[in-house]
């Protein structure tokens, strides 16, 4: 037997479904800096929050992981067939984003259990002040933002910080504090910063000046020094022992752009990749 | 309520990790070998690519190719570009009908990309070779009306257990065949002259400038003795495409390298005369 229910309040109830899914998990951060679009993802597990989408185009998201993969690795496929069929340059961050919108809203209103995902579709480009970042949020609601996001849990407490002191002019480094120290503002005992050990961060970034597939991972030792010496890194930041273990490829040096998304150990990249003809 | 409007397949199609299975499933008509062919045997005017060569090195394979493409008993292009990179480690170099290696290049550099992005880590080199063979046997009833196309594979294997043993050469046949070469190979119409220059000169473990210097002379010798082989255009500034895939990954060599040693050879060789 069918009781009327209105339109609103089924609306208004996978609204409220969706939003207490995603405040559940932990937060991610997309922002620009001077080389490039960095992303910052607390994760605890090895199963993976950002990814490379295509050249220029990178992806992060937060919220149920079986939705966030299958979003993903959508938009992996619809990027190469659109390369395959047409060129490379055609594959545009604002593309994926509707594309991403579409599929989200109609999962939103014609399916019985809407995704817990919030995701966030970035394209680096010459300059920070040309870079592209789009939030598309569960109802298939696409935001264009500027210079920084942040998505999932406690999103505006972390904003805030990053309101008072993002800047796109700094170096990699820096914006990795920032990032960091953003996330580890909420969450603590009694409201107090907490510190995030290396191995709970993901951060990868898409490199403004890598010629060709530009998204690259920063792990293992290379991470490590590139966070440098925190206050109060206690028990949190493991030694950089441990961190190797994880993940042996790691670039000797951040700047020196190796690392593709394997845990091979592999140096350099190509010169010379990016498919002719 | 309606479930039946489902989101677009790109979404609702886990599991494969293989660009073209996916296309086969959902963009069939974007996929080579799938075309009808006519029923005779009429081969169409088309441009012929030749002489590809590979060689191991100490620090990987160098592999190189001339610029000419052919239709005929004319020259169809001067500076086609014959060898590319696969993908980071690993080059491709194609003889045969142009149109079709060309877009047979195109999709396997998205193949081994898409494979990459959807899975976190790479394909072996023995994987990549192997699905490169699928390809080409794909393309076997083209191959029969004429079209035919015969790639070269060879690639820095990140896996090897002997680092001076990791730069591997794969050649194919036109059934889809897949054949390791130890040590060099060669294909196109001017690779029997190729590979017998590439013979003499072998040994293990050469360096980068000796193997590089090999296979371009491997090309003039070719180029000497077959009509479909261009030579180095001294006049246009043409020269061998010349690329290396080590552990640092794939280079192309500079046309000013390449151009300088190709000047050195044709004047050793003037000299001899």
């Amino acid at each position: 037997m069918q009781f009327y229910t209105s339109p609103e309040q089924i609306m208004r109830d996978r609204s409220e479904y969706a939003r207490k899914g995603i405040s559940r998990g932990r937060s991610a951060i997309v922002l620009s800096y001077a080389d490039g679009v960095l992303f910052v993802a607390e994760n605890v597990t090895s199963l993976r929050k950002t990814s490379e989408i295509y050249d220029r185009i990178g992806f992060a998201a937060v919220g149920r992981y079986n939705e966030l993969e299958t979003l993903r690795a959508g938009g992996v496929r619809m990027a190469d067939t659109r390369g395959y069929s047409y060129d490379r340059r055609d594959v545009t961050a604002r593309w994926l984003a509707n594309a991403y919108a579409q599929t989200l809203g109609a999962i939103f209103s014609d399916t019985s259990k809407p995704f817990e995902v919030e995701i966030c579709i970035a394209e680096v480009n010459d300059s920070p002040a040309t870079d592209e970042l789009y939030r598309i949020t569960y109802d298939g609601s696409v935001g264009d933002e500027h210079g920084y996001m942040v998505m999932g849990g406690n999103a505006d407490a972390i904003s805030n910080v990053l309101k008072e002191e993002h800047q796109e002019t700094v170096g990699l480094a820096e914006a990795l504090a920032l990032a960091v120290k953003a996330l580890g503002s909420v969450g603590g005992e009694n409201g107090a910063p907490r510190q995030i050990a290396d191995r709970q961060l993901e951060v990868a970034v898409l490199d403004r000046n890598r010629p060709g597939r530009a998204f690259r991972r920063i792990t293992g030792n290379a991470l490590v020094s590139l966070l440098g010496p925190r206050a109060g890194s206690g028990e949190g930041a493991p030694s950089s022992g441990e961190a190797t273990s994880e993940d042996a490829s790691s670039d000797a040096h951040p700047s020196t752009p190796p690392a593709k998304l394997t845990s091979r150990p592999k140096p350099e990249p190509p010169k010379d990749a990016d498919p002719a003809s | 309520m309606d479930h039946s409007r489902r989101p677009p397949a790109f979404f609702t199609t886990p599991g494969t990790s293989s660009f073209v299975e996916y296309l086969t499933a959902h963009s069939p008509e974007l996929l080579p070998g799938r075309r009808s062919l006519p029923a005779d045997r009429a081969v169409p005017a088309v441009p012929h690519a030749t002489t590809i060569v590979a060689m191991a090195y100490a620090d990987g394979v160098v592999m190189a190719g001339d610029r000419r493409a052919t239709m005929g008993n004319l020259i169809a292009s001067r500076d086609i570009e014959k060898v590319h990179p696969a993908d980071a480690y690993s080059l491709i170099g194609i003889a045969g009908t142009a149109g079709v290696g060309i877009e047979l290049i195109r999709l396997f550099q998205v193949e081994l990309e898409h494979y990459e992005k959807i899975e976190g880590t790479m394909l072996s080199l023995d994987g990549k070779a192997n699905r490169l063979a699928a390809f080409i046997r794909g393309n076997l009833a083209a191959a029969m009306q004429g079209l035919a196309v015969i790639p070269i594979y060879a690639g820095y294997d990140l896996d090897a257990s002997d680092p001076a043993r990791a730069g591997r050469i794969f050649s194919f046949d036109v059934a889809g065949g897949l054949y390791e070469e130890s040590d060099y190979d060669g294909i196109g119409s001017g690779s029997i002259f190729a590979k017998a220059a590439l013979k003499k000169r072998f040994r293990h473990g050469l360096s980068r400038d000796e193997a590089v210097r090999f296979v371009i002379e491997s090309l003039f010798d070719a180029a000497d003795d077959d009509t479909a082989t261009g030579g180095p255009d001294l006049v246009r500034r043409i020269f061998p495409v010349v690329m290396t895939a080590t552990a640092e990954g794939t280079v192309r060599m500079s046309d000013a390298d390449v151009s300088a040693l190709t000047q050195a050879l044709v004047q050793e060789r003037s000299n001899q005369l």
